[in-house]
């Protein structure tokens, strides 16, 4: 293996340019000519429209443009779609009309009902203050339980009761009947609380026109700039592929809220054809709070049947899923198929019920959010496995052991549609409880009760689907895209390598990661590698990235196009040194011809490609460049443990992390030190939803957490430093043996953490706290 | 932000005619509000005057048992200053725990107090220590400055100069910060002075206040024991998104005992 191959820790290759300012984000592009945007946003959560009045805007200094719903309504455009159709029981969900510039009601504080385009910003700002929009107040929705009464204010016409779909999964008289014979019967009520997702990077979009070519140029601060091409194409503003060019430089983080096809970008490529300007928008902090999708926000109530044994029996679960005012790109299949399927966790739980409603409220559209339905399925199955351990007076590690899928029982169908691919429970319960040093956890108890602490424990032992996804599969589940991705392996003349991918990095390290996989293959140094990713014009084809999918589709697509090189070069190698194809051995960046002294380099062979003097021209097409497309054969599923150790001080509610271990199954890792960060970071954003981020809206659909003096975002002081470690089984159906790691930590920390906190105030009868504990909700729990 | 006429200031009197002769002008310090404030646009001042080059507010001098703290002055000096740990280490432990580096190191002690932010820190040192506000017009006991929310006594046009802190003979102050803006959901700050002990609460309620039923508690028997099972009331505090008025009314105690404690 090369030094920087597969299994090294190799320093991340993107860094220089990010910490030495150089990094080129969408708001750094400047276009010759360049306009600045301001969009008019409605203040009310629930209005209509009665008029907009531009005329004194656009008589002020530097104004170019403004336009309004009215404007795109008279065009004839496409409203923003929705990717992915869920069919409840009473048919398909409803779609309400999605218009990117709203003209007659606006459904949320922060719905664009103007843009105003302008020579400067400042000036742009300026005017947008000047346009007057007359609106008439009218009740609004802004929570789930207010959008379900009776009476309540309708979001949409076409969605009577605010309902979008009521959907199911799993024979609910089946499962009752399982309940008829349960020894005992756990009840929970969950709240999963609506998280803003707050990447580093607000979005921005550049789009610009040219005339002579008639070709729209968009930069965007996407996830998956393909995605956007076709979405924003084919469904809104009517333009072929080959006319559109879509890039999404270097990106700060997404986690999910930059997958989804918004407004603004639509607008802006729409407007820079009318003004025949570049164009750019980027939003400020408190524009980011009320315009990016929001993510969780599922109320629950939950029962377990268990035997006297505590052998689970049944699973019922009953949740209401807030879309928000409209429907996000992905929106529909977050609670469903991204969640009731995972209801079985890490256990054979034989029967299960899952019955979920997806209300439109008053308030941001809600989607993908790092772990997106996995998070919420694991925090449902961790929380009551944990309470129905405590309630039958069995240690809650033992009664994981007593449910857990056994390691020889794998591939494992489960109840709820999903077939596990590989996988140790046993293995990383027992490894995260040795770091947790679980054993020793009374003296703790006892030492901190002694200073007047209460400390708790708490297991979650998640699972996930990542490696999305079989594009049949999910077509069948009303995707209405595919989810293969695509790679192109470009050798160089002399031997350097480019690496085209249809993933997105945004702080995944992609650019170190495919390099070493690279490097590794074909003997090159990883300096020698470049990896490209982020514009429709240089990429064949992509989907993104989201669902932890870079390595195990994204790297399995490079696996493939490898294959064909090396396929290729033996070609070649034999070609050059006389033998039989069957013959030659690659490695370390060497052909040998098997049994001899004979080698040529990989170098030498690329030059050969490209200088074909020497070679079978008449079977062999010159050149070194293969591209592969890779549609998984099965979705992957990481799993692990997650060990939390809290104390709280009754005198003023705060809790405080006191350990953390991790133990996860990613399958084959090719660079840890970049798994550790991600785990990190996917637990400090766990540790959030759990103890801080708590997005809340008042009774008129107001957004009181519109900034960071009153949404909590996570402190590197929140948490203390962690123990994380992997134990590996491959991925049985990749070339890489690969599951994904990006989001594991965010889907099993709040139950770990929420575990601990309720073991921590059992002793003083607190039963239930909603996340975020924060200091003053575990207070009033403690002095209900 | 909307435009506005940037006047640099040399010295106290240079400011003050400045500010009087805008039609709306405004002092800017540190800026730690003033700037975000006109960056998302909810104000609109015709002129404003920088005071950063002003070296006569700058500075901190301890004299006949006094700190005298220059208004210009920043939490990162007052925090960082040997002399002030000497003399009262609580006001450098006060100026330490305010907002994070970049705001201790452009914040000043004089446009903190001026802005008045009912969770601010140092409201609570001027009155927990029986502290002198200076201006350029007067001299102003700290129980008279901080008059309401976002209100002083200070007069249009008015500039403090510095603040002058005697030396107590022990000091203290805790906060509990609020989760997302670590100002103070309450902060306590506890001093046994020669002219008896001071209880100030900041955070709680809508301007910085004493607590005198714990002065009075602590005057006899200067421990937390002192304190045991004492509230505020809860009529008169804050209420938000982030604490009710009886948590906040309790952790005026828990704060406060903590504070005596710390004393020593």
């Amino acid at each position: 293996m090369p030094k920087d191959g597969i299994g090294a820790s190799v320093k991340r290759k993107e860094d220089y340019r990010f910490i030495t300012g150089q990094g080129a984000y969408t708001d750094d592009i400047d276009r010759p000519g360049q306009t600045y945007a301001v969009f008019v946003r409605s203040p009310h959560a629930h209005a209509r429209i009665a008029s907009v009045d531009t005329g004194a805007a656009a008589a002020m200094p530097g104004v170019v443009k403004i336009l309004t719903g009215a404007d795109y309504a008279a065009d004839g455009l496409g409203g923003l779609p929705c990717g992915w159709q869920v069919t409840g029981k009473d048919g398909p969900m409803v779609e309400p009309p999605h218009p990117p510039l709203a003209a007659d009601r606006v459904r949320h504080v922060g719905d664009q009902v103007a843009v105003v385009i302008a020579s400067s910003a400042a000036e742009a700002r300026d005017a947008a203050e000047a346009v007057a929009v007359d609106y008439e107040a009218l009740p609004a929705a802004a929570s789930i339980e207010a959008a379900l009464a009776a009476g309540a204010a309708q979001v949409h016409d076409e969605a009577p009761g605010n309902l979008c779909y009521d959907w199911e999964i799993g024979d609910k008289a089946d499962v009752d009947a399982a309940f008829a014979g349960a020894h005992h019967v756990t009840r929970v009520e969950l709240v999963n609380n609506r998280l803003v997702p707050n990447a580093m990077e607000p979005r921005a979009a550049v789009a610009e026109y040219d005339r002579a070519t008639r070709e729209y140029t968009l930069y965007t601060t996407s996830q998956n700039p393909h995605v956007i091409r076709l979405l924003m194409g084919a469904f809104v503003l009517q333009l072929p592929e080959h006319r559109l060019r879509v890039v999404a430089p270097d990106v700060g983080g997404g986690f999910g809220s930059k997958i989804f096809h918004y407004a603004e970008e639509a607008i802006l490529t729409w407007a820079a054809g009318k003004v025949a300007r570049p164009i750019k928008w980027t939003a400020e902090r408190a524009e980011s709070f009320v315009t990016d999708a929001h993510g969780r926000d599922h109320v629950t109530v939950a029962e377990l049947a268990l035997d006297a044994d505590g052998r689970f029996l049944g699973l019922k679960v009953d949740t209401r899923a807030n879309m928000g005012a409209y429907l996000s790109t992905f929106a529909p299949c977050v609670p469903t198929y991204l969640y009731a399927t995972l209801l079985a966790g890490q256990y054979t739980t034989p029967k299960i019920w899952c019955g979920v409603q997806a209300v439109f409220t008053h308030t941001v559209p809600v989607d993908a959010y790092r772990g997106a339905g996995r998070p919420e399925a694991t925090f449902v199955v961790e929380r009551i496995v944990e309470t129905a351990a405590h309630e039958m007076g069995i240690d809650p590690a033992e009664l994981r052991r007593r449910n857990f899928v056994p390691s020889d029982a794998f591939p494992y169908q489960t109840p709820v549609a999903l077939v596990y691919d590989s996988g140790d429970y046993e293995g990383t319960l027992a490894a995260a409880l040795a770091d947790a040093d679980y054993n020793g956890f009374a003296a703790r108890r006892a030492e901190a009760e002694a200073r007047g602490k209460l400390r708790g424990i708490g297991l979650s032992a998640y699972i996930e689907a990542c490696g999305i996804a079989p594009s049949a599969v999910v077509g069948s589940l009303g995707a209405r895209a595919g989810l293969y991705e695509c790679g192109e392996v470009r050798v160089h003349p002399t031997g350097s390598v480019t690496f085209f991918t249809g993933t997105h990095s945004h702080g995944q390290g992609h650019e170190t990661t495919f390099a070493q996989i690279i490097a590794d293959r074909l003997g090159v140094d990883i300096d020698a590698v470049e990896v490209v990713h982020g514009d429709t014009s240089k990429i064949p084809f992509g989907m993104g990235t989201y669902g932890s999918r870079s390595l195990a589709v994204g790297g399995s697509a490079l696996a493939r196009a490898l294959d064909k090189v090396e396929t290729k070069a033996k070609r070649i190698a034999a070609h050059l040194m006389e033998a039989s194809e069957a013959d030659i051995e690659f490695a370390d960046g060497q052909f040998t011809v098997a049994g001899t002294d004979k080698s040529v380099g990989f170098g030498d062979v690329a030059l050969t490609a490209y200088v074909p003097h020497n070679y079978p021209i008449e079977e062999l097409e010159p050149g070194l460049d293969e591209t592969a497309y890779y549609d998984p054969a099965n979705f992957t599923f990481p799993a692990g443990c997650h060990v939390c150790e809290v104390e709280i001080d009754p005198d003023t509610g705060a809790v405080e992390i006191v350990n953390f271990a991790a133990s996860d199954d990613f399958g084959n890792v090719i660079n840890p030190m970049i798994v550790e960060g991600q785990v990190h970071g996917g637990i400090v954003q766990g540790v959030g939803q759990a103890l801080l981020e708590g997005c809340v809206y008042d009774g008129e659909g107001q957004l009181a957490t519109g900034s960071y003096m009153d949404y909590t975002m996570p402190r590197a002081d929140d948490v203390p430093s962690f123990t994380v470690s992997t134990r590996t089984t491959p991925c049985p159906h990749n070339p890489l043996g690969a599951k994904g790691c990006g989001e594991a930590g965010a889907i099993a920390a709040p139950a770990a953490v929420m575990n601990a906190v309720h073991h921590a105030l059992a002793s003083r009868g607190v039963s239930r706290i909603d996340m975020p504990a924060t200091p003053a909700r575990v207070w009033q729990a403690l002095n209900a | 932000m909307h435009d506005f006429t940037y006047h640099a200031a040399g010295s106290v009197a240079d400011a003050a005619a400045k500010a009087a002769a805008g039609d709306d002008a405004v002092l800017m310090a540190g800026g730690m509000t003033l700037l975000p404030t006109l960056k998302q646009r909810l104000a609109q001042p015709s002129d404003v005057v920088d005071l950063s080059g002003v070296a006569e507010l700058r500075g901190i001098k301890v004299e006949g048992g006094a700190v005298t703290v220059g208004a210009m002055t920043v939490h990162d000096a007052v925090a960082n200053s040997s002399e002030v740990a000497a003399a009262i280490p609580a006001l450098a432990d006060v100026a330490g725990h305010i907002g994070d580096p970049q705001v201790r190191n452009r914040g000043t002690i004089g446009g903190s107090i001026a802005n008045n932010d009912p969770a601010a820190d140092y409201p609570a040192a001027l009155v927990g220590l029986g502290a002198t506000v200076c201006t350029d017009r007067r001299e102003i006991a700290a129980d008279d400055f901080f008059t309401g929310m976002f209100e002083t006594a200070l007069d249009e046009g008015e500039i403090v100069t510095s603040v002058r802190f005697p030396a107590p003979e022990a000091a203290a102050y805790v906060k509990f910060p609020n989760p997302a803006s670590r100002y103070a959901i309450v902060g306590v700050f506890v001093a046994r002075t020669a002219g008896g002990v001071r209880v100030a609460v900041t955070g709680a309620a809508g301007c910085v206040y004493r607590e005198t039923a714990m002065e009075a508690a602590l005057e006899g028997n200067f421990s937390a024991a002192a304190l045991e099972g004492m509230t505020a009331s809860a009529d008169d505090l804050n209420e938000d998104i982030h604490a009710s008025a009886e948590y906040r009314a309790h952790l005026v105690g828990v704060m406060a005992r903590r504070a005596v404690a710390a004393c020593g």
